[in-house]
């Protein structure tokens, strides 16, 4: 087993990094489809050290798909996906673990280990990728918890939490072994305004005090705008326009537009599939 | 009528070409879990942790079935072996029927029903509920961490729970032939004893279930893993688990059986 990388970046470190502003994960005319259907088709993004960048579409565009890439969870058809570097999909089984070593996912509903208490939940990577004494993984556990704020919830068992304490449970493990990359599927889905605010400003903290890179995938404009450096907007399967958040705030392009602004009718239409409404209905002739 | 029939043969023909696949995926889910079965024995605790599960927690109705199977032997085997005024052999009678046949199968059909389907609706859920994509992510191996211990739990918990099962079936035949209709006591044991085989009866069983809990093991972690992330999808596996174990433990049964009893 290789020796832990156990150090909390410091200040002078993170510094370092951003002044480098190097990519840490890039996707190069990414394409993806499952059997004959087409999920991603030529996207291309870039991923700076120490931002925080949004990945942002309606349901089913394919936007996780982007982080089971970007973990090696699946393999693109065509394009190459790098992180630090490195082609993903040449990786072998030992370098691809490796690799996630260095990477932190929080699952859209936490995907905590149930038969674990919060505690054990937290401890679950450290302990089984470091050979730590239990004294100073417990420190560390009780750091990460005290970092999002349930300390006091570390004997809890996952049934009894609410929905944005689950998550941040996961936020939690997610940065136990301090990821240089930080992967949000949903982070904001089902929470109330209060966890829903406190959910985003650890995002933005705990990317910053890591120095690490963070990507969000997620359909919730408001939240993300506040605290996004960058954002990417997909739609069937393309990049369709990506930009700080105020200049796609300002986009004039009606897709945009109409995804930001929430309208429920415009390029993408309210109604599923074609065909005339009163045809349907046996008014006027058959198509 | 030629679309009908089209149509028909298109049904079996993709019936066929899914089944075959999915055994391919089965046989290639298996060979990953031997392959990555390392950890599991690097770390015991893994291993106790799954023999709790599957093997100490179905110990209650093994063991209650088990003495529940002894009585009826006893009751039925005395009833026919009286006409032949052997009832000295019930002994013989009621240990050969459990350490043989009665023990490895009943016991499997029990541990499919109780341990099997507990591990695929577990490993459905913790697939469905993404813990197993997280642990992924950790970089941690589900298949090391999560699914070779309970392998191999399984195993090792189902060649123990047929031995408890006969020991219990054969108490209970004491209790009814000896203890409540009267056989001699020496006699039921000491026929037992110089009609049982360790060899070829004792040893043959618990190969048997050995074989059971490898097969009922391994359908249940691959329907759990292989089931689709939704309520329906894992109540299905569940009961997918429970069926093809049942009759993979008798078709495996009789071809054990063949090989091991009669020299064929």
């Amino acid at each position: 087993m290789a020796p832990p990388a156990m150090h909390l970046q410091s200040g002078s470190v993170s510094l370092e990094h951003s002044v480098a502003s190097e990519s840490i994960v890039t996707l190069d005319q990414v394409a993806f489809g499952y059997d004959s259907r087409a999920v991603l088709s030529g996207i291309s993004l870039h991923i700076p050290r120490g931002k925080v960048v949004a990945v942002m579409g309606g349901s089913g565009c394919g936007k996780t798909t982007i982080l089971r890439l970007i973990g090696g969870q699946i393999k693109a058809s065509a394009g190459q996906v790098s992180v630090n570097g490195r082609d993903v999909a040449a990786l072998g089984h030992g370098d691809l673990y490796q690799m996630r070593r260095r990477m932190g996912m929080m699952f859209q509903f936490g995907a905590l280990f149930t038969d674990l208490s919060v505690y054990e939940n937290v401890a679950f990577p450290l302990r089984e990728h470091t050979r730590l004494p239990e004294s100073l993984i417990r420190d560390l556990v009780l750091m990460k918890l005290q970092a999002v704020g349930l300390r006091g919830a570390s004997a809890l068992m996952p049934a009894s939490l609410s929905g944005g304490m689950a998550r941040r449970v996961a936020l939690a493990r997610a940065i136990a072994i301090d990821p240089m990359l930080m992967l949000y599927d949903e982070p904001f889905t089902g929470l109330d305004p209060i966890s829903l605010r406190i959910i985003a400003d650890l995002i933005r903290e705990l990317n910053d005090a890591l120095g690490a890179a963070s990507v969000l995938v997620t359909h919730d404009v408001e939240a993300s705008f506040r605290i996004v450096d960058h954002v990417y907007i997909i739609a069937a399967g393309r990049v369709i326009a990506d930009g700080t958040p105020d200049q796609i705030r300002n986009s004039t392009d009606p897709q945009v537009h109409q995804f930001v602004h929430g309208e429920s009718d415009g390029p993408v239409r309210f109604h599923y599939g074609e065909g005339a409404y009163a045809a349907d209905l046996g008014l006027g002739p058959r198509p | 009528m030629i679309g009908a029939l089209d149509a028909g043969l298109r049904h079996v023909g993709s019936r066929v070409i899914g089944g075959i696949w999915k055994l391919g995926c089965a046989t290639r889910f298996s060979g990953t879990i031997l392959r990555r079965s390392g950890e599991t024995w690097r770390r015991p605790r893994l291993l106790l942790d799954q023999i709790h599960f599957t093997g100490v927690l179905s110990l209650i109705i093994i063991i209650v079935s088990g003495l529940f199977v002894g009585l009826v032997l006893g009751l039925q085997g005395y009833e026919t072996l009286k006409r032949y005024g052997s009832a000295e052999a019930l002994g013989t009678l009621v240990a050969l029927s459990l350490v043989r046949e009665l023990g490895p199968v009943v016991a499997a059909l029990l541990f499919a029903s109780r341990a099997g389907s507990a591990i695929t609706a577990r490993v459905g859920i913790m697939k469905s509920t993404e813990q197993l994509s997280a642990m992924e992510m950790m970089a941690v191996d589900p298949f090391a961490r999560v699914l070779a211990p309970v392998f191999w739990g399984g195993a090792i918990s189902m060649p123990l729970l047929a031995a408890i099962f006969s020991a219990f079936g054969v108490f209970g035949g004491y209790l009814i032939g000896v203890v409540l209709i009267g056989v001699d006591a020496g006699a039921f044991w000491s026929q037992m004893q110089g009609n049982v085989d360790f060899r070829d009866d004792v040893v043959n069983g618990l190969i048997k279930s050995a074989v059971f809990g490898v097969a009922v093991t391994l359908i249940a972690l691959f329907e759990g893993y292989d089931a689709p992330p939704t309520a329906e999808g894992v109540s299905y596996a569940v009961t997918r688990t429970v069926v093809t174990s049942a009759l993979a433990i008798l078709a495996l049964d009789f071809v054990l059986t063949a090989f091991m009893f009669t020299g064929v």
